[in-house]
Order: structure tokens, then C-alpha cells, then sequence
């Protein structure tokens, strides 16, 4: 029995990723593409050069970030879609901070970042715990307050003396070389030169261990995840529900923050426009894959940020598919993750597939 | 489809689900005009035959015959067209609609005029809705059966017995010629009772009836067979009058059945819960408790009579800090309770079955293990320094699995894949394990099985010796004067008059349920 469970589930899964391959192939085919090269360039042109590796990991990074955050949001009960808009203050917050303080640090940078996305997830919380406002409203209108928020700031107090008046796209001055977040190759003798790799990724997995620990392994994690999974029977256990509520929005929007403030002090060391790269939305879809785990989050962020890194490397490999291949993927991805999760947890089918199983090939431990 | 059901008859019949086999080779039959009780506990297997009977699962071997002929059923539409029908233990009626456009919602889809309908027709009958011909046709069935059912009425306007009665109108006007009822008392007042049994008693000269029910005064007034199952396998089929109530829960539960009674004449102690003149709303915003004064002692069961509705469950929310109170006093153990949050209620040594074990009482998606220290998580010694121990977690919900008897395959499962007698045996070895000093019991083996309910009598009994003052919320009246030291009757969100053990019988409670004052 827990044999063909085993079997069962490696066989379903399988399965899946056939039928993804298939139907991918089946697209770039209809697209005049070359399919075999197509998927070469998708999923092992990331490997082949450090260089490529490194961009991979650079992605991964923020994802993982965000992901964990979001993570600890749904395990709490609430959904919270304002990844993008907690991202934008945390930055926003950081480079106030930044960019107008002399004596700024990095650990202090970084703790600003993280503040800000905690205030924007805040709000949203306490609306919802207070007034009964859903979060999936909330957070969205928060996203464009924020977004509107930034781009004024962009345009009018931190723009970079340098652009202002010209055309091209706004934003601020470099900020300071001791708020970079160390690049690996300056830490490191005899890497190729020439890439952007940071060391956010160790940011980024010590946050997944200590959310893990935290959500886990503590009393306040175990009521969190008791209110989310149930908010009657939490109340009743003596939970406040509407204080961890609160908190858990609270530590969601502080881990978007972190991300944005990672993403800008690895990887541009300036404001730039659309410096969020999306992964607050792409962190929802992470988490998800991540089975809402912290831990889970980790290999299901490298996935991601292995394909979406192969299809942005679509054009310099000259192959004739829209970078926008991307959205297609993860689109046919999510929907075959959870076509998988629903059958794999179904005891009816993998029962009847069972029975098959053994009329066929008999004495399978009757 | 209208020729009359004279037997139904189903021989072999066996279904397995993962792990389990549901029903192992039953046969039955069921003549004209008989009425045959199912009887057995959670899990024997009456649900599953029952939903076999129904089209809702199709079986693995075995087969179903109807007037000598066998029949397939691939879905509940083809069981209805045979005239079976069944009312579930769930009503199935959309509340503010009214009578009448619920039981029309369900024939528009129905045959109701015989085969052989051509698509278009059946189109232009579902376009065409025709409520009129509808309420006609409801006015017929009720007056013919006897069942009061007023067809302009909006559901949420009625009892849960009115609703219930709603619900044997629909199956009727779909045709049915053989009526399965699931538990159909289980939701229902003393006096509902008594008229059900009453109607399908009248029912049973024109109908055959199979009525799934745990409870053996109803089995032995209402039916002429009855059949046991146990583990998913018939234990027993015979005549209800050859066999008295106890030898019937003897072959339910495989042995003996003592329901425990309150026998012990312990004087009670110093009052431990004092409530006066308390004053709640409730969802509505009207005042549901008006003036509520009641006293409980130590090592004392209070039994709470009432019909629900009456402000029970809002007497069990205010005391436990979940609903807020507007005025008056509650002294746990001298300390005032009003105003505190449920988390300071419980530290006061506030323990509370709740009224709806599922969603209440345990977080059904965490462990066993996990929901047993739900209250305590943040205490030594399941947790540490700010960290959780899961070893003493572990620990914890081994010992309590022993001594309460929780079954399960380990304490690390779902919670909320127990059987309820199982979850209420978590909620209440979390309460006892917890040492409180007061308990509330809401509806403590509403739904339960025999075996089960008499455990946790059991254990509520013996709590009370162990000096804890105890308020038993229930409608089970049987329960009530079983287990009670005094009986408080509530109605309309007063205490009627309080009555001593040996005072109570069950006549005078439900009278005093309905609101008379004085007998």
C-alpha cells in the first residue's frame, strides 16, 4: 500500500511534466520556433556560464524573499496581493533614508526597508482585523498608492541632478559604495568578472530558516497558523486572531520590503523605474509552488527564476519567440501544479488506480 | 415510474474506499408499507448503503432490485426516477426563497409526467416555470399526508421542524414511492419528535420507509424491522417487537450499554459560577438574555433544558468571553469574568465543548497532537524559552490517546479526519487535561454513537466528583435528567425555574421548554 503510494505519486508527476513539455513544445511549434532549442535555451542555457548561473541566482533572490513573506501571510489566513506595493516602500523607505543621511549603513538601510514594507502591510491588516475589509481590495489599492507614491518621489525630490530636465528615464543618484550589498566576485579570487551576483542569497535563505523556525517552532508561529487554519477555533482557544493577524501582514509586507531593498542595493544601487521587477505578483506563484512552506519556497524560487532568466535569454540566443514565452510557461506550470496536487491528494483515483495496478501485473501484495 | 414499490430488495452488496471496506456483502429487503430502522454506530456503514441506494456511489458487487427486477442506479436522477427518495440529515433548501420556488427548483429538472419526454419538451417545461400548477400540487400532497406545510412561507421563517416537513413534501412531489431518512430527528425538539413519529407512522400505510437513526426509543415506535450493522457488516435483520431497546444497543455496539446515571448524592460546595441579571445580544442586535440569573457549585452538573434558539448559545458566549456582554454580573469562582477576553476567561480555569465540535472545538486541518495543546502552546512544558517542544507535544497526546481512547492511526493525523465521536474525545481531554474548575458542555453527544456517548458521560460524571462545577447545555432531555444534579429550564433568554434532580421528568421539561411556567 505505501509502496504504490510511491509509486503512484512519482508516476503522477511524471505524468505532469510530460504533459507540460508537450503542450510547451506544442505552442513554440505553432510558433515556427525550433522546439528542441527552444528548451535548451530555457532550461540548461542557464547553467552553462557562471555568468548565466550567477543572473539566475539574482532573480532567485528577491523571489525567495518575497515568497517566504507571502508564505507566512496564507499560512495566517489572509492574502495578501500587495507583495508589488510592500516592495515599492521598502525601497522608497530605504532610499529616503539613503540617499538623505549622511552616516547611513547598510544594516540600518536595510532595517528602513524592512519597515516600510512592514507599514504597508500594516494598514491593509489593520482594516481588515478592525473593519472587516478584505485584504484582496486593500492591498491592491495599496499597490497603486504606493507605485503613484514612488514614481513621484522618482520624479521630484530624489531625482538625480544629472537627468533632471533631459529625457530618458528618471532616477535618483548612485547611492553610496558602502550601502552596496558585497558583490561575490569582490569577495571571492579567480570568479569571471563582470556579473551583478550579490550576496542577497544568503539574506534570502537565512530568512526562509527563520521564518520556517519562527512559524514552526515558536508559540506565536503555532496561534498564527492555528488562526489561519481556523479562525473560530482559534478565537476560541483563547487566540487573539485579529492581533496575529496584524502581525502576520505586518511580517508578510517587512519580508516584500526586505526584497525591494535586496534588489536595489545588489543589483542597481539606484532608484530606478520599475525597479520591483514584478516579483511581489511572481512571489504569490512562488510561494504557491513552494507548497506555502518557507523551506519549499527556496527550490521553487531557483525554478522560477531558471525559466524566467532562459526565456529573457530567448533573443540573444536568436530564437524566434517573444520573451513573453515566459508568461505562457508559468501560466501552463501553475495550472499542471495544481491539476497534480488535486489528483495526487485524491484517495479515490490513486484507489482505483491501484486496483488497475494489480489486475494488471497481479500479486502486487493483495 | 409511478407504479407503486411493493419490495425492494438489495442482496451482496459490498463497497470498499481506500483502506475500508464500507459495507462487506449486505442483503436486505423491505415489503410494502414496512418500515425498516438502520441502526449501528458511526461508521458501520449506513451512510455509504444508503448513498448506494441513492445513486450516489454505485457499488462494487452486489445488486439492487426493485419489484423483483434489477436495477442499475449511475446517478441519484435514475434512483428518483425509480420513486426512491431520501432526506438527508442536512436539509438541502435555499433560505429566503419560499416553499413552494424550492420544491419547483428541484422538479424542473424532474420527470414529472412520465417517460418518454422528448429534449424540446422538457426545455419548454423548465422555461415555463409554473409556480401556480407547483403550490397546487403541494397543497395536494400536504393535505394528503396530513403534513402542514404553508407553500408561500420563506424557509428562513421556519423551524427546523417546519423545514424538515418542507423537506419530505419535496421528495414526495418528485415522485417518491420509498422514503430513506438520515437521522431525521436528530435536529429536532421532544415535541417535533412525537409528530414525526406520528406522520411517518400515517406515512407507512401508503409508503415503505428505511430511516437511519442511533436512537432506540424512536427504532422501537416507529418500526417493524430492523436491521444492525456493525463494521460494515450486518450483524442482525429482524422484527423491532421480538427485541427490547437494550438488546438492540447490545448488538449495535458489540456489548453491553450502560448509559451512566447521575446517582452520586455528593453535597455540592460553594457556588463556583455566579451569573446575574445578565443582559446579551444577539447577532441581530435584540437582546436575546434577558435578565439571566443562574448559580452553579462546585462538583455540580447544572443541566441547561431549552429548546434551542432560547439563548443557550449566546449564554455559552458570553461566558466564555467570545460575545459581549451588555450588563450584569459573572463570578467564576469569585472572580468577575465580565469584560475579560477569552484568553483571560480561560486562564481563570474556563474549559468549553463547544457547540459545533468541527469548526470550534479543533483546527481540523492541525495534527491531533497539535490541537490537544492548542490552549497551552505557550506554556511549559510544550514550550520553552519561546520555542515548542514537540517531543513533550508528542508525549502529551500519547497519554491523553490512552486514557480518553482517541482512535486513530497516530497522534500526528488531521484532526479533522476523526470521526466525531473521536474530535469530541480531543476537545474533551484538552478541557479535563487543562485541570479547569468550571467546564460548559454544549450538546456534548449530539451526533455521537452510543459507545461514544457514554463515555463521555463518563468522563463528565467523574469530573464532577473531582469537585468541578459543570453546565451542561442540551436538548436531549434524556441526557439532561440522566446526568443533571439540578435542571435549569431557559426560555426566551430567562431561567424558567430550576428543579431538582429527583423533580425532573421528562413531561414537565418539555412542557416548561415550551414556556409554561407552572405545573
Amino acid at each position: 500500500m505505501k509502496n504504490f503510494k510511491w509509486i503512484y505519486t512519482a508516476g503522477v508527476i511524471l505524468l505532469a511534466v510530460l504533459l507540460t513539455l508537450t503542450v510547451a513544445a506544442l505552442i513554440l511549434a505553432l510558433l515556427g520556433a525550433n522546439v528542441l532549442d527552444t528548451f535548451w535555451v530555457i532550461f540548461c542555457y542557464p547553467f552553462t556560464t557562471f555568468k548565466n548561473l550567477s543572473g539566475v541566482i539574482n532573480i532567485m533572490t528577491p523571489l525567495t524573499i518575497v515568497g517566504v513573506g507571502i508564505c507566512v501571510a496564507y499560512r495566517s489566513g489572509i492574502m495578501n496581493i500587495g507583495g508589488e506595493g510592500q516592495m515599492v516602500m521598502g525601497i522608497l523607505c530605504a532610499l529616503l533614508y539613503s540617499l538623505s543621511v549622511e552616516s547611513a549603513s547598510l544594516p540600518v538601510t536595510l532595517l528602513v526597508g524592512i519597515l516600510g514594507g512592514a507599514l504597508w502591510g500594516l494598514f491593509p491588516g489593520i482594516l481588515k482585523s478592525r473593519f472587516g475589509v478584505s485584504e484582496l481590495l486593500s492591498t491592491v489599492m495599496f499597490n497603486y498608492i504606493a507605485a503613484q507614491l514612488y514614481a513621484y518621489c522618482l520624479r521630484v525630490p530624489l531625482l538625480d541632478p544629472a537627468v533632471a530636465g533631459g529625457v530618458g528615464d528618471p532616477q535618483t543618484e548612485k547611492l553610496a559604495e558602502g550601502l552596496w550589498l558585497p558583490r561575490i566576485n569582490d569577495l571571492l579570487d579567480g570568479l569571471p568578472k563582470g556579473t551583478r551576483f550579490h550576496t542577497g542569497i544568503f539574506v534570502a535563505i537565512a530568512l526562509a530558516v527563520i521564518v520556517y523556525l519562527f512559524m514552526w517552532k515558536t508559540p506565536a508561529g503555532f496561534k498564527m497558523r492555528a488562526a489561519g487554519a481556523s479562525e473560530r477555533a482559534a478565537r476560541y482557544g483563547g487566540i487573539s486572531v485579529d492581533k496575529y493577524l496584524v502581525l502576520a501582514m505586518c511580517i508578510s509586507g517587512a519580508c516584500c520590503g526586505l526584497a525591494g531593498t535586496v534588489e536595489i542595493l545588489g543589483v542597481h544601487h539606484r532608484g530606478i523605474g520599475n525597479c520591483t521587477g514584478g516579483y511581489g505578483f511572481s512571489g504569490i506563484v512562488v510561494a504557491l509552488f513552494g507548497g506555502l512552506h518557507p523551506l519549499g519556497v527556496i527550490p521553487a524560487a531557483f525554478f522560477f527564476a531558471v525559466i524566467s532568466y532562459g526565456c529573457s535569454a530567448l533573443q540573444i540566443n536568436k530564437i524566434p519567440v517573444p520573451s513573453n514565452m515566459i508568461d505562457v510557461l508559468l501560466g501552463l506550470v501553475i495550472l499542471v501544479i495544481v491539476a497534480t496536487k488535486l489528483i495526487i491528494a485524491n484517495p479515490y483515483w490513486m484507489d482505483r488506480a491501484q486496483r488497475k495496478f494489480t489486475a494488471l501485473f497481479g500479486r502486487k501484495e493483495a | 415510474m409511478s407504479t407503486p414499490i411493493t419490495s425492494l430488495r438489495i442482496e451482496h452488496i459490498t463497497k470498499r474506499f481506500p483502506g475500508i471496506v464500507a459495507c462487506s456483502d449486505i442483503s436486505l429487503s423491505v415489503g410494502k408499507g414496512e418500515v425498516l430502522a438502520l441502526v449501528g454506530e458511526n461508521g458501520a456503514g449506513k451512510t455509504t448503503l444508503m448513498n448506494i441506494l441513492m445513486g450516489l456511489y454505485t457499488p462494487d458487487e452486489g445488486k439492487i432490485y426493485i419489484n423483483n427486477k434489477e436495477v442499475v442506479f449511475k446517478s441519484p436522477g435514475d434512483a428518483f426516477a425509480c420513486g426512491i427518495g431520501m432526506v438527508h440529515q442536512q436539509y438541502m433548501l435555499v433560505p429566503n426563497l419560499t416553499v413552494t420556488e424550492n420544491i419547483a427548483l428541484g422538479l424542473s429538472k424532474m420527470k414529472t409526467d412520465g417517460k418518454g419526454e422528448g429534449r424540446l419538451a422538457r426545455l419548454k417545461r423548465a422555461a415555463k416555470l409554473d409556480l401556480d400548477a407547483v403550490r397546487r400540487q403541494i397543497v395536494a400532497i400536504s393535505g394528503h399526508y396530513g403534513l402542514a406545510v404553508d407553500p408561500d412561507a420563506a424557509i428562513w421563517q421556519l423551524s427546523v421542524g417546519e423545514q424538515q416537513r418542507v423537506e419530505l413534501v419535496k421528495t414526495l412531489c418528485f415522485g417518491a414511492k420509498f422514503l430513506i431518512l438520515d437521522e431525521p430527528t436528530s435536529a429536532l425538539t421532544p415535541q417535533e419528535t412525537d409528530e414525526l413519529i406520528a406522520l411517518l407512522k400515517r406515512m407507512s400505510a401508503e409508503l415503505s420507509i428505511i430511516f437511519i437513526s442511533h436512537k432506540l426509543a424512536e427504532v422501537k415506535a416507529l418500526s417493524n424491522k430492523v436491521a444492525i450493522l456493525r463494521g460494515g457488516k450486518l450483524v442482525f435483520r429482524g422484527n423491532t417487537a421480538d427485541h427490547s431497546a437494550a438488546d438492540i444497543a447490545a448488538l449495535m455496539t458489540g456489548h453491553e450499554v450502560y448509559l451512566p446515571v447521575n446517582q452520586s448524592s455528593r453535597k455540592p460546595g460553594e457556588p463556583m459560577l455566579e451569573v446575574s441579571n445578565l443582559f446579551v445580544r444577539g447577532d441581530r442586535g435584540n437582546m436575546v438574555l434577558n435578565k439571566l440569573n443562574l448559580t452553579v457549585r462546585a462538583g455540580e452538573i447544572v443541566g441547561l433544558a431549552g429548546v434551542s434558539g432560547n439563548g443557550q448559545r449566546e449564554l455559552a458566549e458570553a461566558l466564555t468571553g467570545l460575545r459581549p456582554i451588555d450588563s450584569g454580573e459573572v463570578l467564576l469562582d469569585g472572580v468577575r469574568l465580565t469584560g475579560k477576553s477569552p484568553k483571560q476567561i480561560i486562564a481563570q480555569g474556563m474549559g468549553y465543548v463547544p457547540e459545533e465540535r468541527n469548526v470550534e472545538g479543533i483546527v481540523p486541518s492541525m495534527s491531533i497532537r497539535e490541537n490537544l495543546v492548542l490552549k497551552d502552546i505557550a506554556k511549559p512544558p510544550f514550550s520553552v524559552g519561546g520555542l515548542i517542544r514537540n517531543r513533550k507535544i508528542t508525549e502529551n497526546a500519547d497519554a491523553m490517546r490512552e486514557k480518553f481512547d482517541i482512535r486513530c492511526s497516530g497522534v500526528g493525523v488531521a484532526a479533522g479526519s476523526l470521526s466525531g465521536g473521536n474530535i469530541q474525545k480531543v476537545i474533551l481531554a484538552r478541557e479535563i487535561n487543562r485541570g479547569p474548575k468550571f467546564l460548559i458542555a454544549v450538546y456534548p453527544i449530539r451526533g455521537l454513537d452510543l459507545g461514544a456517548a457514554e463515555f463521555i458521560h463518563k468522563q463528565l460524571l467523574a469530573l464532577r466528583d473531582s469537585g468541578v462545577g459543570i453546565l451542561l447545555i442540551s436538548e436531549e432531555l434524556e441526557e439532561i435528567i440522566n446526568l443533571s444534579d439540578r435542571i435549569a429550564v431557559i426560555f426566551k433568554g430567562q431561567i424558567q425555574r430550576t428543579l431538582g434532580h429527583g423533580e425532573a421528568t421528562q413531561r414537565k421539561l418539555g412542557m416548561m421548554m415550551a414556556g409554561v411556567k407552572e405545573i
